[in-house]
């Protein structure tokens, strides 16, 4: 009882923190029960299953540490790419910052602008599909998110958007506490693309919910950039229709802590879902995977591949699960993750998963940790390569698969150019 | 010209001698040939040149054109132009061929302060000396040896070879594993870089690589020495004799 006492009086601590805001009756309502679904979970410590490797006790704190503005002269990550770009600073929509949100095959909407109106489209999805997340594991921090977001966008596709959609989050204030919930449905057919990037805030949640209707494709690219200071707890909800198609793809460097979930659920046949991750952390960084899906539907396909690059004591969680529910016959489910050791003082921690109820379904997963592969290294110096580029060119060959699940050429290109970025740097 | 003079080596982690005082001199742009049976040392001779870890030098030397490789990091070796052909080439997902050989030329390139090639003067060398060895463009596109055949591996390790342009070129084993037309083939691309200023050291177990790649001067080796030093005829009676013959005089 103490222990749930004191649990509770720091989660009213945290609510206070971040008030819910008034908005229309729709939204009201929403926010409303993501605030009793979070009385109900609590907030995390380390006995829950899901939170042993990562302390949760930055992100329950009633507010962040302060998190120094990182100074980078490097061009930002997506800027050569033909996209509309939508910027939020602190977590604030930043309107004179963002193009003109105009794109054809596209209605784009501010949370905040949404939520006055009593009655929007988003209200058959805001909350909707992290409240469904949340069974059969708690994501307290995303109901925190629902329940107290100030902003966002809304995003309904009807057609195919010739250009990505990208939103940058930037990061001004020292105690930037931030709360971003996004949703976008793609209707019947409909395809886009979507960028994230931006170091966002010293601590930083963002929901982002996707429907993603039949026959329609949703690619999502996201790079978590250089500050390192900031924190950072994100959710991806997806549901899939029968023959749609879902593909992301994150970069993560550095970051003292970021947990990134990704909660997908396949409620249609013939679907097909792939979430990818590169991770590159030195030192003080904490890098958390997350990833539950559902096959709820036949003949559905789902890849993890989740790669990190540790070194100077960096830790890695990868927690990854494939729940194959009865009737989803003929699911093809596959999970890798692997952590790639620069040195002995790193730490990977990996919790692979499959819970399968049908007989007819091929599942498989794997994870490793390793180091750099001595006879490669020795071979590529034996014809006169480096040793530092010769790692380099191990490193990003350790990453590739993850990196393959990008479609985009231009968009691959400048991830890789990231990444060798911080290769050369080491940071 | 590369000289080996009384070179002892024992393993790393355990108190084992493998080299026990080898003296060898290859001067320049001559083939020599070391033929052994199993276990004789040959191939750690190869590996120690090239600089991989897990050996100790106790004693000796062995230098290249003067300079001492042995003090040298593998990279840096490569520079000076010595260039291992490997018995197993190693297989690197993800690294692409064509990434892989200019990577190498250009580091070469650097270390010995010349311009990097530029691309398609790269593009221009690997087709022609690809080409050559009938190595064809899919292949180059493909990982490091991910999925190559036998042959295809050690026909990649000439094309290498070809490219980097070494001075002092060991050839360790490179006819194992590979049927007669494939031997052909590889010996074929050795002969064409055999040069004035280019030199040899071809390790087999067999004489048949040297009907193909004729030597200048065969050694034998066993328990670590050279044994026996002759013409090509030596290898012949090797072929005839086995080594026993030869081992005996030494016993």
């Amino acid at each position: 009882m103490a222990v749930a006492k004191a649990k509770s009086a720091g989660l009213e601590e945290r609510l206070a923190a971040c008030p819910v805001p008034a908005g229309g009756r729709w939204i009201s309502a929403a926010r409303k029960a993501a605030v009793a679904r979070l009385q109900a979970m609590g907030l995390p410590d380390r006995r829950d299953e899901y939170w042993r490797f990562t302390r949760p006790d930055a992100l329950n704190s009633a507010s962040p540490a302060p998190a120094a503005v990182f100074e980078n002269s490097e061009k930002p990550v997506f800027d050569d790419i033909d996209r509309l770009k939508l910027v939020f600073t602190d977590g604030r929509f930043d309107a004179a910052a963002s193009d003109d949100p105009v794109l054809a095959g596209v209605e784009i909407t501010r949370l905040e602008e949404a939520a006055k109106s009593d009655i929007h489209w988003a209200r058959d999805l805001y909350g909707v599909l992290e409240e469904a997340g949340q069974t059969p594991v708690a994501r307290p921090f995303a109901a925190l998110n629902t329940a107290c977001a100030t902003d966002g966008i809304l995003i309904r596709v009807s057609g195919r958007v010739n250009r990505p959609i990208s939103l940058v989050y930037n990061h001004k204030s020292d105690a930037s506490d931030v709360n971003l919930h996004h949703i976008i449905q793609l209707e019947e057919g409909a395809e886009m693309t979507l960028l994230e990037n931006g170091p966002g805030a010293a601590r930083f949640s963002k929901v982002l919910e996707v429907d993603i209707a039949k026959g329609a494709s949703f690619h999502h690219i996201r790079a978590q950039g250089r500050d390192h200071e900031r924190l950072a707890i994100t959710h991806l909800f997806v549901r899939l229709a029968e023959e749609s198609r879902f593909k992301s793809f994150t970069l993560t460097a550095n970051g003292r802590l970021t947990r990134n979930e990704a909660v997908i659920t396949f409620t249609g046949d013939n679907a097909v879902a792939h979430v990818a991750g590169a991770a590159l952390g030195d030192g003080d960084f904490h890098h958390d995977d997350t990833v539950f899906v559902t096959h709820d539907a036949e003949t559905c396909e789902s890849r993890q591949v989740f790669k990190k690059v540790l070194r100077n004591g960096a830790v890695g969680v990868f927690q990854g699960k494939i729940l194959v529910k009865p009737g989803a016959q003929k699911t093809d489910g596959y999970q890798m993750s692997q952590a790639l050791m620069l040195d002995d003082d790193s730490q990977f921690l990996a919790k692979p998963e499959l819970e399968i109820y049908a007989d007819d379904v091929i599942c498989s997963h794997g994870s490793t940790t390793g180091a750099i592969d001595e006879e490669a290294f020795f071979y590529l110096r034996s014809r006169g390569v480096p040793a530092k580029t010769a790692e380099d060119l191990l490193v990003l060959a350790f990453l590739a698969t993850a990196l393959e699940e990008i479609e985009d050429a231009a968009i691959a290109e400048d991830m890789r150019s990231r990444l060798e970025g911080w290769l050369e740097r080491r940071r | 010209m590369l000289e080996i003079k009384d070179l002892h080596v024992k393993l790393d982690e355990e108190d084992k001698q493998i080299l026990k005082g080898v003296n060898l001199t290859v001067p320049t742009g001559k083939v020599h040939a070391i033929m052994g049976p199993n276990g004789s040392g040959k191939s750690t001779l190869s590996y120690v040149l090239a600089g991989r870890e897990g050996y100790e030098v106790t004693q000796g030397s062995a230098t290249l054109d003067g300079v001492d490789l042995l003090d040298l990091d593998p990279e840096e070796r490569a520079a000076e132009g010595l260039f291992l052909a490997f018995q197993y080439p190693v297989e690197i997902p993800g690294v692409s061929n064509m990434t892989f050989l200019r990577t190498a030329v250009n580091a070469q390139r650097k270390a010995r302060g010349e311009e990097p090639l530029s691309a398609t003067d790269f593009l221009k060398l690997v087709r022609a000396k690809a080409k050559a060895l009938k190595i064809d463009a899919d292949m180059l596109k493909r990982p490091v040896n991910v999925g190559f055949s036998g042959g295809e591996k050690k026909r990649n390790e000439i094309l290498q070879m070809a490219i980097l342009a070494p001075k002092m070129c060991i050839l360790d084993e490179t006819d194992s594993g590979l049927d007669v037309d494939a031997m052909k083939l590889v010996a074929e691309g050795v002969n064409a870089l055999r040069a004035p200023d280019r030199s040899f050291l071809v390790i087999t177990h067999y004489q048949r690589l040297l009907d193909h790649i004729e030597p200048d001067v065969v050694h034998i080796m066993a328990d670590g020495r050279i044994v026996k030093t002759g013409g090509p005829e030596l290898a012949l009676e090797v072929e005839h004799n086995g080594y026993a013959d030869i081992l005996e005089e030494f016993a």
